[in-house]
């Protein structure tokens, strides 16, 4: 365009002044509309790339509008291309908070297709980690939603122990977030004991002493409890109907836990208590995620009593891959090894659903088979997803102000809700 | 100070306006920076709490970074949105900061330290005070955006709320003291029980001090009452559409007010000047110390409350006023002058 165009247009922009607030003036005969209000995806508290609209009647929500697909990256597809091993990363990055509670329904999934025994040291390797992951997702989730109502410390004190956990991560996979440490068949490689005791010291005393203090800040708040008694109450059937599930179907009081329900890996073992709410709230589902911590010690605790050694991988050398020594003597490891790491292994035909109680509920992946080394599909149930559709019903009749408490509450990973 | 330049030779009159105008100089300098100081406590105040380390790059311990900070927003574009009220938008990031110098004019800083020695410095103060809501409610306005317009229908009703229980908390104080005059009710503190300075001391006042620290983190601002700029749910309430020094104008402002508010603490119940303690020898220290101390400690809890408390949702924070504080610094202000009404003043007549 010509600067003399551009000088033109320029003088024909309206005089935006005139359109000022209400976007529902012209339709009202009062001209006092209910005021809309984008919330995100570029907001200090939207976790993420959440986008609300929203539809304001002075400080009250009329009605909460979720938009979703922000940070779709075709996971499902692109699985659909990969090698078993190759899809497992990507489960990493879902919900980027608990990577290893993703991996776990992935290949418990392939194992089931598989009909594959995995060794016992690896069970209670993986159900000690994923633990571990579930009070790393929580100091995330608690320290967040305690900032989204106001408070600032307790987030950094809670991070403290999340990059605790971050080490210890790092420790057993060589990475802090993408761990891709739990394997079809087993988990990739066996952790040094000194690790071990490491985390058991952390468990009785460092996890304990930074936990109940930032916890103590903020549990018996006036100020906290003011924010969250009371708000979204979801009671037991709506709990149901919206297919909630983890804490916030725990936080309505139904004691819904697939770790008892449908016991994976050595939970069966495992002695734990499943907290529920009693008064259906925003600040049930934060102290269940707070008791869910306590809980998850005790699972490491008894984890480290119980666990065995052995091997970490299956004996199965079509899945696990054989070990380095053999293949320097062994023409058949030689053989196992170029074919697991450049066709990776073949899953028998068949499809099915594992679901497992991941940090943030349930988290299921859904695979089809057609025999080759590559499924032929693979839905995820995100947990976000469903608790998201309710954010309308939960919202309605609330405050601005709420709607950051509510979705602190609701701990929402848009890696794992997009996927 | 107008006696010093009549002394070098400058007639009445214009020895009277140099003064005057080395006293504002005196004052507003100071202050400003005392702000770009005090934003640099805050942060550290604040990082210290939340296991941090706080600004620690620009100079010796971080301690420039408010100065570097200045100079960057002043090295920016000032961006006024095109469908902005460009004269509104502009001018409330300047009333917002001249009211907040204004008030200054009535601080005693030790006896006779004073700008303007006023009989009704109070309510000049509370007057001032009282206007300081105009910037941001015109840069929520004049910003025609809606995060800003929340921002500001809050702000209006929060600080008009709060103003109403801070005037009866300081109506209290002027009847102890029977003057309007800082300077006087800073002297009537003198001497509680013979060792004791401050009417915080006295248990009539005592809950007054603190209605009044309470109300004043309200009527500044701050957490857990930062509802105008709650980043959680505003965005950053009225200063979202701000950049450079249009919105370094509302920080400033906005701190200048943090230090009065504080510096009034001190002023109207914990003795001012004074020493803490009616004892001669701690009178060798200058007033100026003293008051600065204590300013600074009540800074410290500003500073404090802000790292440990979540945030007030809008309605409680108007209970909280109107159903909390009015009713009970009322009740206070029947008490003490009923209190008063007694001893000092010959009974029910």
């Amino acid at each position: 365009m010509s600067a003399e165009a551009l000088e033109q247009t320029e003088g024909q922009v309206p005089d935006k002044r005139t359109v000022i607030v209400g976007n529902g003036a012209g339709s009202d005969p009062d001209g006092i509309g209910n005021y809309t209000v984008n919330f995100g995806p570029q907001h200090p508290a939207a976790h993420g790339v959440l986008r609300l609209v929203m539809e304001m009647d002075g400080e009250i929500v009329e009605r909460c509008d979720p938009h979703i697909g922000l940070l779709h990256r075709g996971t499902e597809k692109l699985i659909e291309h990969k090698t078993y091993l190759q899809a497992l990363p990507y489960f990493d990055r879902l919900d980027y908070c608990s990577p290893l509670g993703m991996e776990h329904s992935y290949v418990l999934a392939v194992e089931k297709l598989l009909n594959l025994e995995v060794p016992e040291r690896a069970q209670y390797l993986r159900v000690f980690f994923a633990e571990l992951t579930r009070i790393c997702n929580h100091m995330l989730n608690l320290g967040s939603h305690v900032m989204d109502v106001g408070a600032m410390t307790p987030n950094l004190w809670l991070f403290e122990i999340r990059e605790d956990c971050l080490n210890f991560f790092e420790r057993a996979s060589g990475a802090r977030m993408h761990s891709a440490w739990f394997r079809p068949g087993g988990v990739h490689q066996d952790v040094p004991l000194k690790l071990l005791t490491d985390i058991a010291d952390w468990l009785d005393t460092r996890l304990p002493r930074l936990f109940e203090d930032a916890i103590s800040l903020v549990a018996d708040n006036r100020i906290f409890k003011q924010r969250n008694v009371d708000i979204a109450i979801v009671p037991k059937a709506d709990a149901l109907k919206w297919g909630f599930s983890g804490p916030m179907i725990r936080g309505s009081g139904i004691a819904w836990d697939i770790r008892k329900s449908q016991p994976y890996d050595v939970y069966d073992r495992m002695e734990f208590d499943v907290p529920v709410g009693t008064n259906y709230d925003c600040y049930d589902r934060f102290m269940v995620r707070v008791e869910e911590v306590r809980q998850s010690a005790r699972i490491m605790k008894q984890c480290l009593q119980q666990m065995p050694e052995g091997p970490i991988m299956t004996l199965d050398r079509k899945v696990g891959p054989p070990k380095r020594g053999e293949m320097k003597s062994s023409m058949e490891s030689l053989i196992h090894h170029f074919k697991l790491y450049t066709e990776g292994f073949h899953v028998p035909a068949g499809e099915v659903y594992v679901a497992t109680e991941s940090p943030k509920g349930e988290f299921g992946v859904y695979l089809v088979s057609d025999g080759t080394n590559k499924p032929y599909r693979c839905k995820i149930r995100p947990t976000a997803f469903s608790h998201l559709q309710a954010m309308d019903h939960l919202m309605k009749g609330h405050m601005l102000a709420d709607v950051t408490a509510v979705l602190g509450a609701m701990d929402i990973v848009f890696g794992e809700c997009d996927r | 100070m107008t006696a010093f330049f009549q002394s070098l030779g400058l007639p009445y009159e214009w020895a009277w306006f140099v003064a005057t105008i080395a006293g504002i100089l005196l004052i507003a300098l100071p202050v400003m920076i005392s702000v770009a100081m005090i934003i640099y406590a805050d942060r550290k105040i604040w990082a210290a709490m939340a296991l941090r380390r706080g600004p620690n790059v620009v100079g010796p311990l971080g301690l420039l970074q408010s100065f570097a900070d200045g100079l960057k927003v002043f090295l920016q574009e000032t961006i006024v949105p095109s469908a902005a009220n460009k004269g509104l938008f502009l001018l409330a990031p300047i009333i917002t900061f001249t009211v907040a110098l204004l008030a200054w004019a009535v601080i005693p800083f030790d006896v006779g330290v004073v700008l303007a020695d006023i009989n009704v410095g109070l309510l000049y103060i509370l007057a001032v005070s009282s206007l300081g809501v105009y910037g941001v409610v015109l840069a929520g306005w004049a910003s025609n955006s809606k995060y800003p317009f929340f921002s500001a229908m809050r702000a209006s009703a929060q600080m008009i709320s709060y103003e109403v229980s801070i005037g009866f908390t300081l109506i209290t104080v002027v009847l102890w003291a029977g003057s309007f005059n800082l300077t006087e009710i800073v002297q009537s503190q003198q001497g509680y029980y013979g060792f004791l300075n401050g009417h915080g001391f006295n248990p009539l006042l005592f809950p007054m001090a603190v209605v009044f620290l309470i109300s004043a983190l309200a009527e500044t601002a701050r957490a857990p009452f930062d509802l105008t700029e709650a980043e959680a749910e505003l965005v950053a309430g009225y200063q979202t559409e701000y950049s450079s020094m249009a919105f370094a104008l509302f920080w400033l402002g906005e701190y200048a007010n943090v230090i009065l508010m504080c510096m009034l603490n001190a002023l109207l119940f914990w003795g001012g000047y004074l020493p803490p303690f009616d004892w001669a020898p701690l009178y060798m220290v200058p007033g100026i110390i003293w008051l600065l101390a204590k300013t600074l400690f009540f800074f410290f809890v500003f500073s404090w409350v802000k790292a440990t408390v979540p945030r007030y949702r809008y309605d409680q924070l108007m209970r909280l006023g109107w159903k909390i504080f009015l009713p009970l610094s009322l009740f206070f202000v029947f008490i003490v002058s009923g209190f008063l009404m007694l001893t000092r003043y010959g009974g029910a007549a």
